[in-house]
């Protein structure tokens, strides 16, 4: 038998019950489906969150004030109000580990911003220029201020993207306007370039300023809340950390590292937990989506049973006219193969279009990776082979003269 | 050439062994139209399974060409079903909503014949088993119990096979229908040279064959030349639908004469 004739034999058999082919194949469609679309949703938020923490900076160590925790509690943790963090460590830190490409430090507080006619409440950071460099923040339009207006307590400010559209009209050139924050003027100097995010976690709505004046027009103290520090390479990263963490312990002399009065924690840190956290999701949503898969398995080799049960009679005739076992049994393997084959490549079809509807109405994310599709068409034409081979084999081992006697 | 040498087939279920033929000789020559007769019950079906090489016997030999096949193995037999032996079965057991052409080519489908040497095959079958050609492209499911009678005869021809094994094959069919398929084994018989067992329990159809077997219970009775031959004298164009005798179809006895 040629490829041809088998295809055609069995292409027969499947449409000859044109409504039973079609619900079992429904069945792997289905888990086929689920299995992509949950890939999909899973790989699509893991990227996002990467791509978040990514955004935030590259080989960044971060300094926080306040006893250390453990990494997984740390990410989301405010910005520690803790006071034992000065611009001395900063200055330390900077002259005294070379390893470190940039050192920026920043206080935040909130505050009610007002504009002529418009306001908001939004995250008011009060930073150096390095901060630029270290939080890879650029400057869309107008200036950053300079460590000089650091120095002489300039009330600039810098605008995100997102507090410029809340507190200036779209025809309004928002550079040279004054604004007040917390009731104090300031000139709005620059717009940073917009880095996406979702709302409510997002660095396009924010406004920087110089963090002298922030310490103290807002915070009220010399502390700072946060030093972020670039090493040079992704090498170097846990050696900053290492040896940031000895430098501000001899400088506050504290000898137990596990009393220290600051926490570390380094970007590769946030990312392997994050990483683990949307892997299990991942793993989990393609569990539920295998167990679909499994169970339309099961409803191929239940059709299969039926149809050679049904077939008894043809089995016979088959067997009468010449053919062989082997004839018989790859006959009904190919016809279950068929099922699984064409329901999978559906499957596939109608997981892409769920993916690319959940990610264009900005429901989910959902990112279809070629290795999820390629996994998917396999493991359905598998599991044709493997719910198949058991009804095949049955066809196959029918006595000829049973067989033409069945009614 | 067909040769049994003291075949006996015993079934045994549990405990019990049911000795279904008790010992059976006898020798067919290419050519011979025989009919192999007897009630039910009587192991003509047993028989029957065995010289169409369904079934091995118990013990015995069955030279089929010259060839023991009472000791092949099911692929080994399937191979031989393939090649020399054609079936026409009571109940016809063609490929449902399959079309006609496509039953015929079944069999070459096994023998892995090249696809257009197929179909003319087919062809020349089903002229020989005398079906109208409008026919060869319906369904199987369109045609009355004679066509597809025809259909399965051509089915059985195709492979060109040295014997022709028809079990009861009138069983599902009106006389009348009856006596077009008997005469077309008769003409497949005598003009085309084919060997034809006929597997009946009723006499007047035994009686289109040469030769009539009676056998009863397991054992032969009586093998000997038909002395009074039925010829059906029904012609071949003059089946069930008779308003459809049409040129073409008097076209096909001229090519078959």
């Amino acid at each position: 038998m040629t490829i041809r004739d088998l295809l055609d034999q069995t292409s027969t058999g499947l449409l000859s019950n044109k409504v039973r082919t079609g619900l079992t194949m429904l069945g792997i469609v289905i888990g086929v489906a689920s299995v992509i679309a949950m890939l999909a949703i899973g790989n699509g938020s893991s990227n996002t969150i990467q791509a978040k923490i990514e955004s935030i900076g590259s080989n960044l160590v971060e300094v926080t004030p306040g006893a250390p925790r453990s990494v997984g509690t740390q990410v989301r943790a405010s910005s520690g109000s803790a006071k034992t963090l000065t611009m001395d460590d900063v200055t330390a830190i900077s002259s005294q580990i070379p390893d470190a490409e940039a050192v920026a430090a920043s206080v935040t507080s909130r505050e009610q911003v007002v504009a002529p006619g418009m306001n908001t409440n939004t995250s008011v950071i009060g930073v150096t220029p390095a901060y630029l460099t270290v939080r890879d923040v650029s400057v869309d339009t107008g200036t950053f201020f300079t460590d000089d207006q650091v120095t002489s307590l300039a009330k600039v400010a810098v605008l995100g993207p997102t507090t410029e559209a809340d507190l200036f009209a779209a025809d309004v050139d928002p550079i040279g306007q004054t604004i007040r924050i917390n009731g104090n003027v300031f000139t709005v100097i620059g717009i940073t370039t917009s880095k996406g995010g979702s709302a409510g976690n997002t660095t396009d709505d924010e406004i920087y300023i110089p963090l002298t004046v922030a310490q103290q027009y807002f915070i009220g103290n010399q502390y700072v809340s946060n030093i972020s520090i670039e090493a040079k390479t992704s090498e170097l990263v846990t050696n900053v950390q290492n040896e940031v963490t000895a430098l501000l312990l001899q400088r506050h002399n504290i000898s137990d590292p596990t009393k220290a009065d600051f926490s570390t924690l380094n970007q590769s840190d946030i990312l392997s937990t994050a990483s683990s956290i949307t892997g299990t999701m991942t793993a989990l949503l393609a569990a539920i989506a295998g167990i679909s898969l499994l169970v339309g398995g099961i409803g191929i080799m239940n059709m299969m049973l039926t149809t050679v049960t049904e077939r008894t009679r043809e089995i016979g005739l088959r067997k009468a006219i010449g053919a062989k076992k082997g004839d018989i049994r790859l006959q009904f393997l190919i016809e279950s193969m068929m099922l699984t084959i064409i329901g999978g490549i559906i499957g596939i079809i109608l997981g892409m279009t769920i993916s690319w509807v959940l990610t264009i109405t900005g429901m989910e994310t959902a990112d279809v990776s070629l290795v999820s599709v390629i996994l998917a068409f396999g493991v359905s034409a598998i599991i044709g082979i493997v719910f198949g081979y058991y009804p095949a084999a049955r066809a196959s081992n029918l006595n000829p003269i049973e067989a033409l006697r069945y009614e | 050439m067909i040769e049994c040498k003291d075949i006996k087939k015993d079934y045994i279920n549990g405990d019990e062994v049911t000795k279904a033929v008790k010992g059976v000789s006898f020798t067919i020559q290419d050519g011979e139209f025989v009919a192999i007769m007897g009630p039910s019950g009587s192991g003509k079906s047993t028989l029957m399974h065995i010289l169409g090489a369904l079934d091995t016997p118990t013990s015995g030999q069955y030279f089929l060409d010259g060839k023991d096949v009472s000791k092949l193995t099911d692929d080994q037999l399937s191979d031989i079903r393939a090649n020399q032996i054609g079936f026409v079965f009571q109940s016809f057991n063609l490929l449902p909503r399959t079309e006609v052409i496509k039953n015929v080519i079944l069999p070459l489908i096994y023998l892995k014949v090249d696809p257009v040497e197929r179909i003319k095959r087919a062809e020349q079958a089903l002229l020989s088993a005398g079906l109208e050609q409008t026919r060869w492209h319906h369904l199987s499911n369109q045609l009355s119990g004679g066509q597809i009678q025809r259909v399965a005869i051509a089915r059985a021809l195709v492979n060109d096979p040295s014997l022709i094994m028809a079990d009861e094959p009138t069983g599902n069919l009106d006389t009348r229908t009856g006596e077009i398929v008997l005469k077309t084994f008769q003409d497949l018989n005598k003009k085309e040279g084919h060997t034809i067992i006929l597997i009946t329990h009723e006499l007047d159809i035994a009686e289109h064959a040469d030769r009539i077997i009676h056998i009863r219970d397991g054992v032969i009775v009586s093998d000997e030349k038909n002395k009074n031959k039925r010829i059906s004298n029904i012609s071949l164009c003059e089946n069930e639908n008779e308003e459809k005798i049409t040129a073409e179809c008097s076209e096909i006895v001229k090519q078959k004469n």
